[in-house]
């Protein structure tokens, strides 16, 4: 297995995807922590009593994964379909015939280089967004414990979105449509799903259960939640995790018993 | 070094309803090189794809020393691989292949730069893969099969884009491979390839197996035929179906199969018929190989 975790840590090092998309994520979140720490700045002075300068470090910080997350996720899909796009599945499978053990490496490798997105995307987020904040005279909130509190579940996240990603494309290994699915879900219907499902309490209670609603819960702060508020408690920042965990071992699954154990031609 | 025994039994593999291989049984033995013939789509990569793990077959095994590919406890230490759908991504370089391989077998990342020693790319080794021809691609793929030292190796058209010197390396190579008492089976679609490489050949077509042994016996099955001429053909032909021959005409004369140079002329001189031509044919080997495969089949 640590051989298997080593070869699979080596495939995703030595090929550019990873930091292409890790630049791409940087400098999305940077630009968007930027923005809302600017707004949030000037906007805890205008309304005054809405909310408190407390409320915006959060925010901000959380951007890693509320705009971030489809990089690890795309990441993951990515570096499992191209084995299927250049048939490198052929010496993959030659090298370590027990199939399950390659399947074990590449979810240690996602979870690996999924932190490091989360690394890269902090920087972006607490980095630059601390920066901006103290520019316009907010207090970062690095003396409070739960800020890193935050950081760390957020790191947590972006580390089971690569892992879900590495699933996805397990399942579908042609390129084209995971990055489609991936595409498509993340940015236009889950956003739709849970605005929708915002509209009564039962169907509140399964949106919960969406992979980007845990992801919130499991952060703990959102600009999504702002937007749609809600007439249901979200989940625990635990049963969060719990669920993204679900879907990743769901994909995993899913894909070990199926596509993963076709005949390599 | 001893190699392992390859051992096909019973194979059989079924895509959908088309038969790829049907009911395969052969031996590959340690210390020769033995060629696996047969033409495009007569179900050698299948075969071969299914001793190695990375095709189920519907039915029957394939083993080293007993055991199947997947049950090896140390797999490129025991078989080295070359497929000819050679795959590698094409924004890595050739080195970090072999480095990724390496790692999955626990090599050390010096036996990387060892073999693309041997293969000829220690140059190239750093450079992406995308950019390699489709010979530094065989080479690369032959490093990769050489990577753990292992006891057997299974090539699957090895010799195919290489330019003639490399024919000849890769020809000396795996004799010298075989020498060291290695199991090397090699395929292609042309005997004339790896005629002067192989001592055994397995043939098939269509999945089963046409013919299994020695270049020897494979040259013993070709039939022996005369191209004689005479001035009197018809006279010749007479004389020649009289004692007991058979006689083809030819634009350029006649082919006789049944008797050897000797009798045909002591009968001509007996007739009375002068020759103008007396010439032993040998059917080629390659003539043979396509008797065997059917040769109207061929693609």
């Amino acid at each position: 297995m640590l051989r298997s975790l080593h070869s699979e840590l080596l495939k995703i090092a030595t090929t550019r995807a990873w930091w292409v998309l890790a630049l791409i994520l940087f400098v999305w979140t940077g630009f968007n922590a930027g923005v809302i720490a600017l707004l949030g700045g000037v906007l805890v002075d205008e309304a005054n009593g809405m909310f408190g300068p407390e409320a915006v470090p959060p925010l901000v910080y959380s951007t890693v994964t509320s705009v971030g997350y489809v990089f690890p996720l795309l990441f993951g899909a990515l570096a499992s379909t191209s084995e299927a796009r250049h048939q490198t599945l052929t010496p993959t499978f030659l090298a370590t015939p027990r199939r399950g053990l390659v399947l074990g490496g590449k979810l240690g490798a996602g979870i690996v280089f999924g932190a490091i997105f989360g690394v890269v995307g902090l920087v972006a987020s607490a980095g630059l967004g601390a920066l901006v904040l103290q520019l316009v005279g907010v207090d970062p909130g690095f003396g409070s414990s739960d800020t890193w509190a935050l950081l760390g579940r957020a790191l947590l996240a972006m580390a089971l979105w690569a892992v879900i990603g590495v699933g996805l494309g397990v399942v579908m290994p042609n390129q084209v449509a995971v990055i489609v699915t991936v595409l498509a879900f993340t940015q236009f219907l889950e956003p739709l799903l849970r605005l929708g499902t915002a509209f009564w309490e039962w169907t509140a209670a399964v949106g919960r259960f969406l992979p980007g609603a845990a992801t919130d819960a499991l952060v703990g702060s959102s600009i999504y939640a702002l937007v749609s508020g809600g007439a249901v408690d979200g989940l625990e920042w635990w049963q969060g995790g719990l669920v993204l965990a679900g879907y990743a071992a769901l994909f995993l699954v899913i894909g070990g018993l199926t596509t993963w154990r076709r005949d390599v031609t | 070094m001893a190699g392992p025994v390859i051992e096909i039994q019973s194979l059989t593999k079924r895509f959908g309803g088309t038969t790829a291989v049907d009911d395969l049984s052969f031996r590959v033995e340690p210390g020769v090189v033995t060629g696996f013939l047969g033409p495009n789509g007569a179900g050698k990569t299948t075969t071969l794809r299914s001793l190695v793990g990375l095709v189920t077959p519907t039915s029957g095994r394939a083993t080293f020393d007993g055991r199947s590919y997947r049950e090896l406890e140390q797999p490129l230490r025991t078989v080295g691989t070359a497929l000819e759908a050679a795959s590698f991504h094409p924004g890595r370089s050739g080195r970090d292949h072999l480095r990724v391989m390496g790692a999955a077998a626990g090599l050390p990342t010096g036996r990387v730069d060892e073999v693309l020693e041997w293969v000829g790319l220690a140059d190239a080794g750093r450079r992406r893969v995308g950019g390699y021809s489709l010979g530094m691609r065989q080479r690369l793929g032959l490093a990769a099969a050489l990577l753990g030292d292992p006891g057997a190796l299974v090539l699957d058209e090895p010799i195919n884009g290489l330019d003639p010197e490399g024919i000849r390396w890769i020809r000396v190579f795996l004799r010298d491979l075989a020498a060291q008492g290695r199991t090397v089976l090699v395929s292609s679609h042309l005997l004339s390839e790896v005629q002067q490489t192989v001592d055994r050949v397995v043939i098939i077509s269509h999945g089963r197996l046409a013919y299994e042994g020695t270049l020897d016996g494979l040259e013993a099955g070709a039939t022996a035929r005369v191209h004689v001429d005479a001035p009197d053909r018809e006279g010749l032909a007479r004389a020649l179906q009289a004692a007991g021959a058979q006689v083809d005409a030819a634009a350029d004369g006649l082919h006789v199969t049944g008797l050897d140079v000797d009798a045909i002329g002591r009968h001509a001189l007996a007739a009375g018929v002068p020759l103008r031509l007396l010439v032993p044919q040998r059917e080629g080997l390659e003539d043979v190989f396509l008797g065997i495969v059917g040769e109207g089949e061929i693609r």
